[in-house]
Order: structure tokens, then sequence, then C-alpha cells
């Protein structure tokens, strides 16, 4: 069963993988994504990350690629790319060989490596190994707000400062802002 | 051995997890489109979760699970400030690929 599992999903993520680079309209390649993305999100619940599988679909499925969607629907690119023309000469035969090089390199050093993994903590607990159906979150929350908490407040302010950054930088200039419109009114 | 009884190793995760982050790479070195540059780019961020979360379950530390999250965090601020980037890039100049991005030099 677990291998049956595996199989399906690691179809889905190699499908969905080749499909994001060789389809040559954006949109497609967005919907090849999805399929990835829930791929990674099955083979997340088969290894007992259940809050992450669940994360996964909410923020990469649900928003990241929607958010691409709406890029490709509101700048109307969505036109194919002729992926026949080869701006370099030698840019995708080099490309191929860089990534099966590369791909041999880290499969061969987990292979390599494999007889040193061992288990070193407490393990992680689920709802079969442990009563209790949400132990998962409760584990991975007391990590959190244990020993990552200052990174977690870190992190709220790395968001905070993504928003503004992409709120200044997709701005229209030459147009009057809201504030503008808001000083003049209360000048009146 | 029954077929059903092979169980996927944490070696079967990390081997699939590094040919997703080639296919990444291919990706982001073969296309033109910067929309699509940034869908390899999650790709790759995809293919280190997956490797991550195999050696939390097979260490049996939560922290792996933790690091995932805080990549989650991380890869949905940049995809907010690429997509910004590109908005105001392909504004300008509908058709730009990424050999246009030397654009950005002030």
């Amino acid at each position: 069963m677990q291998l049956f599992v595996f199989i399906v999903a690691a179809l889905m993520i190699l499908v969905g993988a080749v499909g994001v680079i060789v389809r040559s309209h954006p949109v497609h390649a967005a919907l090849s994504l999805v399929l990835t993305l829930f791929g990674v999100a099955v083979l997340f619940v088969a290894q007992d990350a259940h809050f992450l599988a669940a994360v996964q679909v909410i923020v990469y499925a649900g928003a990241i690629v929607v958010l691409f969607l709406f890029v490709i629907m509101l700048l109307g690119v969505d036109r194919a790319e002729s992926l026949r023309i080869d701006p370099v000469k030698v840019q995708r035969p080099l490309a191929i060989i860089v990534g099966v090089g590369l791909c041999g390199l880290i499969t061969a050093s987990v292979i390599e490596g494999r007889k040193t993994l061992r288990a070193r903590a407490a393990g992680i607990e689920t709802a079969t190994s442990v009563d209790g159906h949400d132990s998962n979150i409760k584990q991975l929350a007391n990590d959190l707000f244990s020993n990552h908490v200052f990174a977690f407040e870190v992190t709220s302010v790395l968001l905070v400062i993504a928003v503004v950054g992409t709120v200044l930088l997709s701005r229209r200039p030459g147009k009057r802002g809201a504030a503008d419109v808001l000083d003049e009114a209360s000048s009146q | 051995m029954m077929l059903a009884e092979i169980t996927p190793t944490t070696t079967w995760y990390l081997i699939l997890a590094a040919v997703l982050f080639s296919i990444g790479t291919v990706g982001v070195l073969v296309r033109r489109n910067p929309l699509v540059l940034f869908m390899c780019i999650e790709l790759m961020l995809n293919a280190v979760n997956l490797s991550f979360v195999a050696m939390a379950k097979k260490l049996g530390d939560i922290g792996g699970q933790t690091t995932v999250f805080f990549v989650l965090v991380v890869a949905a601020a940049e995809v907010v400030v690429g997509l910004g980037i590109i908005v105001s890039i392909l504004r300008k100049r509908p058709r730009a690929t990424a050999d246009d991005l030397a654009e950005l030099k002030g």
C-alpha cells in the first residue's frame, strides 16, 4: 500500500515537473505545477507531516499558484512562448548535461551516505503512535514556539517588508495615490 | 518477497527529491519567460522541502518539519516580491524575456 502511494505520488510529481518546463503556454505550466504540489502534499502525508501537507495545499496550490495565474491573466502574457527558438546555441544541451550531472551527483551522495542515517531524537508523534488526532501539530507547535520563537517573530517582519515592498513596486508612477486625495480632502 | 510488502525507504524519497531538483534546475536554465522561471524555482524549493520531511521522519527529529514551515513562509514572500518586480517590468515591455532583465540596471 505504501509502495502504491509512493509510486502514484512520484509519478504525479515527475509528470507535473516535466510539464512545467516543457509546456510552452504559461497557464499550462502553472496547472502542471499544481499537479506537482499535490504530489508533494501526498508524500508529506505519507511521511507523517500532516500539518505541512495541509499548509502545502492551502499556501502553495491555493495562494501561490492562484497568484501566478492572476499575474498571467492581468498582464495578458498568456501567449505561448516559442520553444523552437534557442537564443544561445549550446544552452539547451549544456542545461541538460548540468541537470543530469546534478541529479547523478546528488543520487550518488544519497546512496553513499544512507548507512549513516539513524534516528537521533525522540521521534515524530503521529495520531497512530500516540493518543490524539492532532499530535503532529502539537509537537510542531512546541518546537516552533520554544526553540524557534525568535525566527518566527522575524518571519512576521519579513512578511510586512514583502507586502510594503510589493505595494511600492507595483504602484503606477505619475498617478496620484489615495494618500494625496485624502490630504486634499482634509485641507479643503 | 511480495510486492506489496516493499515499503519506500528514505533513500527513495531523497532520490525523488534529487530528480525534482534537477528538473527545476534545467527549467531555470532553459526557459526564458520570467514567470515560468519562478515556477521552476518553486519546483526546486519543493524538492528541498520533500527531502527535509523525509529526513525528519528518518531521524525522528521534528526540526526538519519546522524548517519546512519557514521555507514555505520565505517562498511566499519571495513569490510576492518577485511577481511585483515582474509585473512592473512586463507592464513597461510586454514581451520581455529573461534576457531583457538587464533593464533593471539603474
